[in-house]
């Protein structure tokens, strides 16, 4: 069809510059978007639309009271990254995981940064997710953030920025595994002409993280998925990376904790001894015993089978003391203090708002400026300046003045476009992209990730439950020339 | 070995999809028949008798007639073909890491068909191909299982239900058959004795292997002989509970369930039909059979699914 796509100035777009040409490297696919006719582009589109619900690959939203499981929203036209730039940002994200978890290590531990002054003794005092629990402790390898999902942005200019590090439950590897499915299906000529880095070892790569925290490592493992259940939003995940990896997908009253310390599944032939679990439930519904009484998810006894050793945990509770928004703007600091390294990937320009210069420019700015409490996830409790009123934003300042611990200010960044499959046109709309980062004794950071794009124009919301979708993220070797 | 929550699962799972299939099957060969037999009415109140859904239709309908029996059985919210799907993928959807993905995608896509056509089943028309699309689908998903799912632990589960609910379904069917010819000598029924029996065997796949099996013509005693005792045909209440026996013995510590399941077994070998349907103590009979499948069903529950303080020994084993 005949490409009539304005990209503007104000916008990186993935796959077209500004005069309209293909980036480097990636003339296949805007010749095959130019060659192919309407019809047949929206013939892919619903032959996806059709695989997504035979293969029943949903997610849970909430509304009204009710949970609605909806089918997943993607989009046919992939986003792509060469591998030469890809293969720079594996080794950023890896560096700061590991700065991250030699944070999160020494917080629990020997508190050296501090005693350094590099990070502020208040930041932790004031933590919502440090766990006193958790002193003194160290799990396998000193590890423990296992699984990371860090959401990158790309900015007008063309540079990545590492917008947040997800490192309590992050979610969304499955669907990315099962976008690559659907798009080998729909997409096939684009496989046989491009050489795009394949993805589906994340589960074996998973469950050689997770075997690798075993307390019996030379055992053949146990590991299980531990999930809230059904009705949780991620449910499809949980199962999924189960059945992808041959573990049990287990829920809170399955599991038991002997007088022996080890946790025990309840099987029909009777109870049989787990060796690592990989939770999908926060920290507070782990243990009755020790967090909120009156959870019903998780298991009387883990921690102290946990802290005793006798069972791995990923990611380890406690581990999401390094998810808070503050503490991601000491990221940079971090890699240099531990690694002695410069980061690789730039974090997002923040303003701290406990620091008394910072909080001056972000209250005079406010209008300009997005502010993001520290411990929300999912664009809760956001503040986007352009957007809100006179009240919001009065409201805001109030907030920031009572509790300015609590807040960081960010310049709006206009996230990249990629071409997508709009009402009979290709248009641009905008994308983040969520890699998924491993590390125990080894590192490994996915081909890609999941790219999240905002399917209403102009909008830069890429959240599923707010009128997101997705795409298929591909990692292209460039030919030889 | 697998969990027992997920084992509970795999057995209602194979429960639900017979019982789905069954029920297609019935709603079919009763749809025939009325073609054969307009003037006859207890057909259609036969049907929920036979799924035993009298409290839940009384609750919505007043009248047993075609429409009203036919939009209960497709779509009531508790005993119909809907609900069984429904609770069928239910119990996949909560253990998918455990079925083989063809599985789960063909009882989706059942389960995505069932509402978007229950309009054309309501119409004689159309009623035909939709309850044979059900049953197919059905048949596809035990052959995905078959064909691609190890007879491991999951695997007997599943098909320690589909026996279960096969064994009985196949008495309920006997047990409306003998209750409406044995209601009344005289009746005008008697004159459609044989086409009955022949509905009998219609609505459990019966009716050529029977007739490969007996020689004589269609006759009710050899037809209850038959779908009780037979011991190869694969619905017979015989053949289910030795498929179930099998299934048993593969699994940890079946002594239990071993032992209620012979108790059956050596009930039913030991037992007369022929007489039992002359001298009228064949419903009686059948009741028993009944009350012994679910005594079974409440053994396997106790020893494979709840069986908290029966882990103990082995929780010491373990550590």
């Amino acid at each position: 069809m005949k490409l009539n796509y304005k990209n503007t100035a104000k916008t990186f777009d993935e796959l077209f510059t500004q005069a309209g040409r293909a980036r480097p490297g990636l003339s296949e696919l805007s010749n095959f978007l130019k060659k192919e006719s309407l019809v047949s582009l929206n013939q892919r589109q619903s032959a996806a639309e059709m695989m997504i619900r035979t293969m029943g690959i949903t997610f849970t939203v909430y509304s009204q009271g009710e949970n609605i499981d909806r089918e997943w929203p993607f989009d046919i036209i992939p986003r792509t990254i060469l591998k030469k730039e890809w293969e720079r940002v594996q080794e950023g994200l890896v560096q700061r995981l590991t700065a991250l978890n030699c944070f999160i290590n020494d917080v629990y531990n020997d508190r050296k940064i501090i005693k350094d002054k590099v990070v502020p003794a208040a930041l932790l005092d004031s933590s919502t997710n440090f766990r006193e629990e958790c002193v003194g402790i160290t799990p396998q390898f000193g590890v423990w953030a296992h699984i990371c999902g860090s959401d990158l942005i790309r900015d007008a200019d063309g540079t990545m920025y590492v917008l947040e590090d997800n490192l309590r439950v992050p979610s969304g590897v499955s669907y990315m595994l099962e976008n690559r499915n659907i798009s080998k299906r729909v997409l096939p000529e684009l496989f046989e002409r491009y050489n795009i880095q394949p993805m589906d070892n994340y589960p074996t790569q998973l469950f050689d993280t997770l075997s690798s925290i075993s307390p019996y490592p030379a055992d053949f493992p146990e590991v299980a998925v531990l999930t809230p259940g059904i009705f949780n939003s991620a449910y499809f995940e949980h199962s999924f990376l189960a059945q992808r990896m041959g573990a049990e997908l287990v829920e809170g009253s399955d599991l038991v904790v002997g007088d022996d310390d080890c946790v025990y599944m309840k099987t029909v032939g009777g109870l049989s001894r787990v060796d690592v679990i990989y939770r999908r439930i926060d920290d507070l519904f782990l243990d009755p015993e020790v967090f909120l009484k009156e959870s019903a998810l998780g298991v009387k006894g883990l921690m102290r089978a946990w802290s005793k050793g006798k069972v791995g945990l990923a990611n380890a509770p406690g581990a999401g003391v390094a998810d808070d928004k503050v503490v991601y703007t000491y990221v940079p600091e971090m890699i240099k203090y531990y690694l002695g390294e410069d980061p690789i990937l730039p974090n997002v320009p923040s303003y701290k708002c406990e620091d008394k210069t910072q909080r001056q420019h972000v209250l005079q700015n406010l209008e300009n400026l997005v502010v993001k409490p520290a411990n929300e996830s999912g664009g809760y409790g956001m503040y986007i300046g352009p957007r809100e009123n006179k009240r919001t934003t009065a409201e805001m300042k109030r907030r920031i003045k009572a509790n300015p611990r609590n807040y960081i200010a960010q310049p709006i960044i206009n996230l990249s476009t990629v071409p997508t499959l709009c009402d009979n046109a290709i248009e641009p709309r905008h994308v983040d992209l969520r890699p998924f980062i491993l590390q125990s004794d080894r590192s490994f950071v996915t081909a890609g990730g999941l790219t999240r794009v905002a399917l209403v124009k102009g909008s830069l919301v890429v959240n599923s439950s707010q009128g997101g979708g997705s795409k298929d993220t591909w990692i292209i070797e460039e030919k030889n020339p | 070995m697998m969990l027992s929550r997920v084992a509970e699962r795999m057995y209602w799972f194979g429960r639900y999809i017979e019982r789905a299939e069954n029920t297609a099957r019935l709603l079919n060969v009763n749809t025939n028949l009325m073609l054969d037999l307009p003037k006859v009415k207890f057909i259609w109140n036969s049907l929920i008798d036979i799924t035993g859904s009298q409290q839940a239709f009384a609750a919505r309908f007043q009248v047993e007639d075609e429409r009203n029996v036919v939009k209960f059985l497709l779509d009531d919210p508790s005993g119909s073909i809907k609900h069984s799907i429904e609770m069928a993928r239910e119990n996949v959807r909560t253990t998918r890491e455990i079925m083989p993905n063809e599985t789960w995608e063909k009882v989706n896509e059942l389960y995505m068909y069932v509402p978007e056509n229950i309009a054309s089943g309501l119409r004689r028309t159309g009623r035909h191909q939709f309850l044979k699309d059900v049953m197919r689908s059905c048949q596809e998903i035990t052959g995905y299982l078959a064909g691609s799912m190890s007879a491991n632990e999951a695997y007997n589960f599943i098909k320690i239900g589909r026996n279960l609910e096969r064994a009985d379904m196949t008495t309920r069917i006997i047990d409306v058959g003998v209750l409406n010819l044995t209601i009344d000598e005289n009746s005008e029924i008697k004159e459609y004795e044989n086409i009955l029996w022949n509905n009998v065997l219609r609505s459990s796949t019966a009716y050529q292997m029977y007739r490969q099996h007996v020689k004589d013509r269609v006759n009710g005693e050899d037809v209850c002989d038959f779908m009780i005792n037979d011991p190869a045909f694969p619905r017979s209440v015989t053949h289910c509970l030795k498929e179930v026996q099998s299934c048993f013995e593969t699994l940890p510590n079946p002594d239990h369930p071993l032992r209620t399941l012979a108790h059956t077994q050596r009930m039913i070998a030991g037992s007369d039909v022929i007489s039992l349907l002359n001298e009228g103590g064949l419903h009686q009979y059948i009741d028993e059979i009944q009350e012994d499948l679910a005594d079974i069903h409440e053994q396997l529950v106790q020893n494979w699914f709840r069986h908290d303080s029966a882990v103990l020994p082995a929780a010491a084993d373990a550590g």
